[in-house]
């Protein structure tokens, strides 16, 4: 992988002056680079991870496994992009194993994905069954621990 | 009856013991450690923690109770993985059963050797500005210290120019530690087969420090021991401190010929008896497939090097391009301030630590040593902050007349 994608996908807000230090490039070389890489749509976007617990605002993540029957044309991809669209979804993949895709539900109750659940994704052509499991904790996201890392001395000179 | 206390406590320090000074590095951390909000730039470790599988292998041996003597040598299973990790990377073959010891960090392995080696006032050779306890070493062995020193125009490299020209008929031992600590400075094959020319000729052994051999940013890890004939002649002293992240283990190696093994191993029985089981087990680990963990944490620093090396650029202030370690030594003097001085300075006036070259060898005065093992966001708040010092020490440019 480019070292510049490497960096970004540990370091979104670098500046361009300092990731162009780093990689020992121009500024103008990044900034370039960069934009090839988002004119292609390899990089897709850019975030910040939260950690959304410590915020006290109310919300519910489900886990979904879906089963649904892969159609002659096209396989999975219709029907996945199909339930992609909903905005609920905020990632899809598609799986070896029991179920085909498995989905991740953001709602702001449980009610919401709840209804979202029935109402919508059991309803879609193709879709066969879906179990629903509800997140309760992070631990770890996108590589961040959520739990304050431990403080370690290191000693302020050594050899 | 009291005992007539005939001598001061200071005079019952052996002499050659008393002789040795403190080290600077010392002296220095005593002025750091009072002071609060400082980034440093003086520590000599990764700031990075142990990878989870070695910690949790570790953690696992306790359970298992892991918790009695080793073998002298250490743990066969380790010495086994540390012959193949050195086959692999380095190219040079020992046989674990008797060719390999297992030691307290890397400094006993030196420590080893060269009380092994070194009958008193015989001469040991070692390039400086260098590790701190070369010279110390050396010293309570009642050796013969013979540093080359290297400059910032020869990029601190070691020529073999510079050997001749500080070589003695005593000389017996060479200590060779490229990438290098202080500098970042490493050797290139030409340069080292000079050096093995000159070991041969003046029938020196040499012992290649290569503890910061990973760490390389522009070329496969390179030692002595590899070139022709020299594996007779070498030492390989090498440990998990730096390119695993795991000084707190203290654990080192030494691979060489089976009689000088012989030799280290009699006097590590003596004072050691045998390198910590936990960090021997924890070790073993590390080296299942140690470029995951290495490759990463190489990358990091080598951003970090280039982006302290514009800083550095841009400030006027003229460094020697590291390529390996994770330590640059700009030079500092053409501000009128000793290395001292600017350290002292800068940790007073901008809160940031680094260390004096001086406390390095002579040759690293007017020079101080900056530390990437850093996090990054410290270490471009430090560059901003030494920026900031600089401009204001800069000389005043006078108008020519």
């Amino acid at each position: 992988m480019d070292p510049l994608l490497k960096l970004l996908k540990v370091r979104g807000r670098e500046s361009v002056e300092n990731l162009a230090a780093m990689l020992d490039l121009t500024p103008d070389e990044v900034r370039a680079r960069i934009a090839d890489y988002e004119r292609r749509g390899i990089i897709r976007g850019y975030r910040a991870v939260l950690n959304e617990e410590s915020l006290e605002e109310e919300k519910v993540v489900a886990v979904i496994e879906v089963k649904v029957v892969p159609e002659r044309e096209g396989g999975f991809d219709r029907i996945a992009h199909r339930i992609c669209r909903f905005p609920e979804v905020v990632s899809a993949y598609l799986m070896s194993g029991q179920a085909d895709l498995l989905l991740f539900i953001e709602g702001p109750d449980l009610h919401t994905v709840a209804r979202f659940v029935s109402e919508k994704l059991a309803l879609i052509p193709g879709v066969t069954s879906t179990t629903t499991s509800f997140m309760l904790k992070t631990y770890k996201s996108h590589g961040f621990l959520m739990d304050a890392p431990d403080e370690h001395e290191r000693l302020s000179v050594s050899p | 009856m009291s005992m007539n206390a005939s001598r001061s406590h200071p005079d019952r320090v052996a002499a050659h013991v008393r002789a040795l000074p403190r080290s600077g590095i010392r002296d220095f951390f005593d002025i750091v450690s009072t002071m609060r909000d400082v980034i440093s730039l003086g520590i000599g470790e990764p700031d990075f923690d142990t990878p989870w599988r070695v910690r949790e292998a570790a953690i696992y041996a306790l359970e298992r109770g892991a918790t009695h003597y080793t073998s002298n040598l250490g743990l066969l299973r380790l010495r086994r993985a540390i012959c193949a990790f050195v086959r692999r990377t380095y190219g040079v073959e020992y046989d674990p059963e008797s060719e390999c010891i297992v030691t307290v960090g890397v400094s006993e392995a030196a420590d080893l050797a060269v009380r092994a080696l070194v009958n008193p006032g015989d001469g040991v050779m070692f390039h400086q500005p260098c590790y701190v306890s070369y010279e110390p070493l050396v010293r309570l062995a009642h050796g013969d210290p013979l540093p080359v020193p290297t400059t910032r125009k020869t990029g601190f490299r070691l020529t073999r120019e510079l050997l001749e020209r500080h070589a003695a008929p005593h000389a017996r031992v060479l200590i060779l530690n490229f990438p290098n600590n202080p500098t970042g400075a490493a050797l290139d094959l030409p340069e080292l087969e000079e050096i093995a020319r000159f070991a041969i000729e003046r029938d020196l052994i040499v012992l290649a420090d290569e503890i910061y051999g990973e760490l390389r940013y522009d070329g496969e890890p390179v030692s002595l021991a590899a070139l022709p004939g020299m594996r007779e002649r070498c030492i390989f002293l090498h440990g998990f401190s730096k390119a695993f992240a795991m000084t707190g283990f203290r654990l080192g190696f030494a691979c060489a010929p089976a009689p000088l093994v012989e030799a280290m191993m009699k006097i590590h029985q003596y004072t050691m008896l045998c390198a910590p089981t936990l960090s021997q087990e924890a070790a073993i680990e590390a080296l299942n497939d140690p470029e995951r963990d290495v490759a990463p944490m190489r990358e990091e620093y080598r951003a970090r090097r280039n982006l302290l090396l514009r800083a550095f650029g841009e400030m006027g202030l003229p460094v020697v391009e590291p390529r390996g370690a994770f330590y640059m030594f700009p030079y500092i003097g053409h501000l009128g301030l000793s290395s001292r001085e600017f350290a002292l300075k800068l940790l007073e006036e901008e809160r940031v630590a680094v260390v004096p070259g001086d406390v390095f060898g002579p040759t690293g005065a007017g020079h101080v040593r900056c530390s990437y093992a850093t996090a990054m966001d410290d270490l471009k708040e430090a560059a901003r902050r030494i920026g900031a010092f600089v401009a204001r020490h800069a000389p005043v440019c006078r108008a020519p007349v």
